[in-house]
């Protein structure tokens, strides 16, 4: 099958989205069984994707796309080539048996049709960020797994956990996504390209680059989130509130992956730096040991799990980072064998849970009998998680191993710490598949059998690949291994190893590994208890933190919002004004820009000087009015001063509208005033009047400033004389104002009377519509409401 | 406030004011008037009317809601820009025409229209304020 | 002329102020009827100021004479006018409301949106 039509990946590309839509629809009519249509969107995709296979392994690039936004250089554009392909065949492929195990898991469950319809969405974008050519692309998908994350984790809503828990999750990867935009802006900057594929040859230009380390710190941001690192590691585990079939596909096999994903991708440009080889290693190595230490306290089947993937996150950047020739092909072979194991053993947890009732390991035994398929499926990954042949897993470790060797103290310590970690990890993956299916039968809280095919479907069909993978180890490498370790490294790389060990210190590590977790196993029970103690000692955790950072900052938005709003007038009052004020005077004090000292005109009349002399003991006296009545009529003199003088400056039409507005504006006063007590005074202390009057006069003294400066300017008078000379001619009137106001701008009066309308239905509808009183009651129960009906009572 | 004097000569005083508003503006295009004076005049005199006879006689004497006037006014002066589109010129564009009637030549034009409406829209959110504000000082 | 004018809008800007800061919604109303004559007056001077003169052309020329006012700022502060007195009769009304419903004037008494002790919002989840 050719896959090089665009218009066939681009279709598959849609696919997931077009079955989300759908799939509501198709639950209602065919309940669970709509699981078994549903899957063959993602079987379609995997499918198309195989079809890619002979042609990445020979080592071609499969590009393809159209212009988005062309004047940015924005693409939807996408590339196929060894790494994408893997991730697009895992996604594809272990999402196909994922649906199906949904349909089984959730089989009754209200909301079935709506978890498929998350479910698809999520593989949409997870498939969209693996083959994402363009930034831009890759982080709304990034951002888009980072929702859907939240909407599956989050599914079971009415549980406050898993409200939390899809928070957490979706503020630590969502914010990682911004880190990673701001970092993908950098390297855009840096290089000016928006493409990926494009990105390959800038590597040096990068490296090279004063904005390296921010870049490099942004993007680490978002892998490192998005990857569960120490110490953003805790949402991991706390997403395990989500349905199992979630945790299976999001949380282990694909979109925690999205982070080691761009660090495999960005490989080539940002890599072989002091710096990359050193936080990738020294963050992944924490994170597995981290990991791997607080797994082992837990009793939770799926908690068990959770914390290993953590560490096998932690393992695999450590990989990506290390720098030696074959650490690269180790991380490949890891990722996908810890895709098979980790997906499959989390539904088989998820079985257990399903048929037993508990997931709890304590309260497991003997269900070996009962559960003959799952306990194949669980052993089967087990081993390969253990890394014993003849499972992938054992290539992997082998190849582990064989790339971290060497006899430096860097390396040395690197080594301890991946015999630790492989060795608690190998305790673990048995704890999980022996310990519920061995040993005496224990009462568990529903009688337990083998689940339906829907649902041991998916971990046998993982398992048997993982066996498949490893039998033909160099088919699996000539299509998977090696194109994609090559697209890693940036150079084509041949991955070698089979079933047949590395004669060496490989082996010998592998060896004292599984002798490390054969004790451990054996010890489980003591250092689980230990482990607990330890970290009760600690007390404190990210988990927490997380917790305190959210709290702390509603309590931080509260007490600014109490600072900025304090809900009083004259504080906001005094602000604006004082803004005002500053604005007027500032520029002019800063630049030097006073106007020039005026001098007093000569031809100033004396009923000029009388009319403003009126105004101005109006205006005194609506200060110093004591009873409603004068403050009134001062208002009023005001007024009619105002009038008068425009009268006398050659504004008849002015004058009259002030005339009458001022008339009116004194008739409502009265109105509203008769009901309406002014006190003598306004009670403000006379340091608050002396305050309050200086920041007036500082306005007052601005405007003054501002409007001599103003008038001394040349006066542009390019449109008055446009109206003057043609308000006959043209719009045949000749009283100018009248002519601008409705014709010239006759569309900004239309605007004005709507605003004069509107103000009037505003008005009525303030006096028409009455509060009822249950309202202000729930306000203020015991405030405004008594005064309210003793005032009734009178 | 309601004197018999007072009371007696409000209508007329209404009426007069009325008349008056509408003079002032049809006139507003060439001499000092318009719309919006005009519409402030009327608006008084209902005020006037109403402080002295009480707010239902001036709200039967108008017959329509002030709101609704006012609601028609801004009706028009939209339709007044309207109409430039059937002449083919742009929204607003002054239309003029001059008819005879009885043997005079009068001048219409839709910038008429416009400040009729704006005279519509005045008198009728003023006038509702007014007599909205009346009604409320005498409960 | 301008330098008395510019003195004149300096003068209704600070009385205009001085209310606006006041507690008392009765003073900050009269402080928003003598802010839109000070707003009117600034645009008015800023035209600048001629006497006597209106701007209406004369029977028998086509354009305003020379020594006419400046129509522009006239056709502006027109409408200002009439919007200004529309605002002032709605914080009017919107006083008055405020003083049936609550039973003050005082704008610091006023806590209905933004009550004193307000309880922080919820911190789970």
């Amino acid at each position: 099958m050719s896959a090089a039509a665009p218009g066939a990946t681009f279709i598959v590309l849609m696919l997931p989205f077009l079955a989300a839509v759908v799939a509501p629809w198709l639950t209602r009519r065919l309940g669970h069984n709509a699981a078994w249509l549903l899957a063959l969107a993602p079987l379609a995709i995997f499918i198309h994707f195989l079809g890619f296979a002979a042609e990445v392994a020979d080592g071609g690039i499969v590009t393809g796309g159209f212009q988005w936004v062309p004047s940015y250089n924005v693409s939807f554009s996408w590339l196929i080539d060894g790494l994408s392909l893997t991730f697009a065949i895992l996604i594809s492929g272990i999402g196909t048996l994922i649906i199906l195990y949904s349909g089984g898991y959730l089989k009754g469950h209200a909301q079935l049709g709506r978890f498929f319809s998350f479910m698809l969405l999520f593989m949409g974008a997870m498939l969209g960020v693996v083959i994402s050519d363009s930034f831009l692309m890759l982080f709304v998908y990034w951002e888009l797994t980072s929702i859907t994350s939240f909407l599956l984790i989050g599914f079971d809503h009415t549980r406050e956990a898993s409200r939390r828990a899809a928070v957490q999750a979706l503020v630590v990867t969502g914010g990682g996504g911004l880190a990673l935009l701001a970092g993908l802006l950098v390297i855009w900057n840096i290089t000016g390209v928006t493409q990926l594929s494009l990105l390959l040859n800038y590597g040096d230009e990068l490296r090279a680059s004063p904005f390296y380390l921010l870049a490099l710190f942004l993007v680490l941001g978002g892998a490192f989130s998005k990857s569960a690192q120490f110490p953003l590691h805790f949402w991991l585990p706390n997403a395990m509130e989500a349905p199992t079939p979630v945790s299976a596909y999001l949380h282990s096999a694909t979109m925690v992956k999205a982070g080691v994903y761009l660090l495999m991708r960005l490989n080539p440009v940002l890599g072989e730096t002091v710096w990359w080889e050193t936080i990738l290693p020294v963050f992944g190595g924490a994170t597995l040991i981290v990991g791997t230490l607080l797994a082992i306290r837990q009793t939770d089947l799926k908690l068990m799990l959770a914390y290993t993937t953590v560490s096998s996150l932690g393992l695999l950047v450590m990989l990506t980072g290390f720098g030696s020739e074959h650490a690269v092909a180790a991380a490949v072979l890891y990722l996908v064998a810890h895709s098979l194991f980790k997906g499959g053993l989390f539904m088989v947890a998820g079985l257990i849970d399903h048929e037993a009732g508990t997931r709890d390991v304590t309260r497991l035994g003997g269900l070996r009998k009962a559960m003959p398929v799952t306990f194949f499926a669980a052993i089967a990954a087990a081993i390969s998680m253990a890394g014993l042949p003849p499972f992938f897993g054992f290539l992997a470790k082998e190849e582990i191993y064989y790339a971290l060797w060497a006899t430096d103290i860097w390396s040395l310590a690197f080594v301890a710490v991946a015999v630790i970690g492989n060795g608690l990890m190998f305790v673990i993956g048995f704890a999980v598949a022996i310990k519920p299916f061995l040993g005496p039968a224990v009462k568990t809280p529903k009688a337990a059998h083998e689940g339906p095919v829907l649902l041991w479907l998916g971990p046998l069909t993982l398992s048997l690949a993982a066996l498949a993978a490893a039998l033909v180890s160099p088919l699996t490498h000539r299509f998977i291994s090696s194109p994609m370790a090559s697209a890693v490294a940036g150079a084509p790389e041949e991955v070698t190893i089979s079933l047949i060990p590395h004669m060496g210190p490989a082996l010998i590590l592998s060896i004292v590994t599984v002798i490390f977790g054969i004790i451990a196993y054996r010890m489980l029970d003591r250092l689980r208890a230990g482990m607990a103690s330890l970290l009760a000692a600690i007390g404190w955790g990210p988990d927490r933190g997380f917790d305190q950072f959210v709290s702390g900052l509603v309590r931080l938005s509260v007490s600014l919002t109490r600072i900025l709003q304090p809900g009083r007038l004259d504080i906001y009052m005094t602000v604006t004004f004082l803004m005002i004020a500053a604005a007027l005077i500032g520029p002019m004090a800063w630049y030097g820009e006073w106007p020039a000292v005026p001098v007093w005109p000569d031809d100033v009349q004396f009923h000029e000087l009388v009319v403003i002399a009126i105004g101005v003991i109006g205006l005194l006296a609506v200060l110093y009015a004591r009873d409603r009545l004068i403050a009134i009529v001062s208002l009023g003199v005001q007024g009619f001063a105002v009038a008068l003088i425009f009268m006398l400056f050659g504004a008849p039409d002015l004058s009259f509208t002030q005339f009458m507005v001022e008339t009116l504006a004194v008739v409502i006063l009265a109105l509203v005033m008769t009901r309406l007590k002014l006190h003598a005074s306004d009670h403000r202390p006379t340091l608050q009047k002396l305050f309050d009057m200086s920041v007036s006069l500082a306005c007052g003294i601005g405007f003054t400033l501002y409007l001599i400066a103003v008038t001394q300017q040349p006066f542009n008078t390019a449109l008055s004389e446009f109206f003057a000379a043609y308000s006959k001619v043209v719009a045949h009137g000749t009283n100018v104002v009248n002519v601008i106001l409705v014709d010239f701008r006759g569309t900004d009066t239309l605007g004005e009377i709507a605003v004069v309308m509107v103000a009037g239905l505003a008005i009525l509808a303030l006096i028409r519509i009455r509060t009822p009183r249950a309202r202000v009651a729930d306000n203020d129960p015991d405030g405004i409401a008594v005064a309210d009906q003793t005032a009734e009572a009178r | 406030m309601r004197t018999v004097i007072f009371r007696s000569i409000a209508p007329y005083l209404t009426s007069l004011m009325v008349l008056f508003s509408v003079f002032v503006l049809l006139r507003g295009h060439n001499e000092p008037g318009g719309g919006f004076i005009g519409g402030l005049i009327a608006a008084s005199a209902l005020a006037i009317y109403g402080i002295a006879c009480g707010v239902a006689p001036v709200r039967r004497a108008i017959y329509f809601h002030p709101m609704a006037i006012a609601a028609f006014g801004l009706f028009m002066a939209a339709m007044a820009g309207v109409l430039s589109v059937f002449a083919g010129v742009p929204y607003m564009s002054g239309l003029w025409i001059y008819p005879q009637i009885f043997g005079a030549e009068v001048a219409l034009s839709s910038v008429l229209v416009f400040d009729v409406g704006v005279y519509l829209v005045v008198v009728g959110a003023i006038s509702s304020i007014a007599l909205a504000l009346e009604e409320r000082d005498r409960d | 002329m301008e330098p008395i004018f510019a003195i004149l809008v300096g003068a209704f800007f600070t009385v205009a102020i001085y209310l606006f800061l006041s507690k008392h919604i009765i003073r900050v109303l009269m402080g928003a009827a003598i802010l839109g004559n000070a707003v009117n007056l600034l645009i008015f001077t800023a035209g600048r100021v001629t006497r006597e003169v209106p701007p209406i052309i004369g029977g028998d020329s086509d354009a305003l004479s020379d020594f006419a006012a400046n129509p522009l700022p006239q056709a502006l502060v027109l409408t200002a006018i009439v919007i200004s007195f529309s605002f002032f009769a709605f914080l009017l009304v919107l006083g008055y409301r405020a003083f049936q419903e609550l039973h003050t004037d005082n704008s610091d008494e006023m806590r209905v949106a933004e009550p004193m002790a307000e309880p922080s919002p919820p911190t789970g989840y």
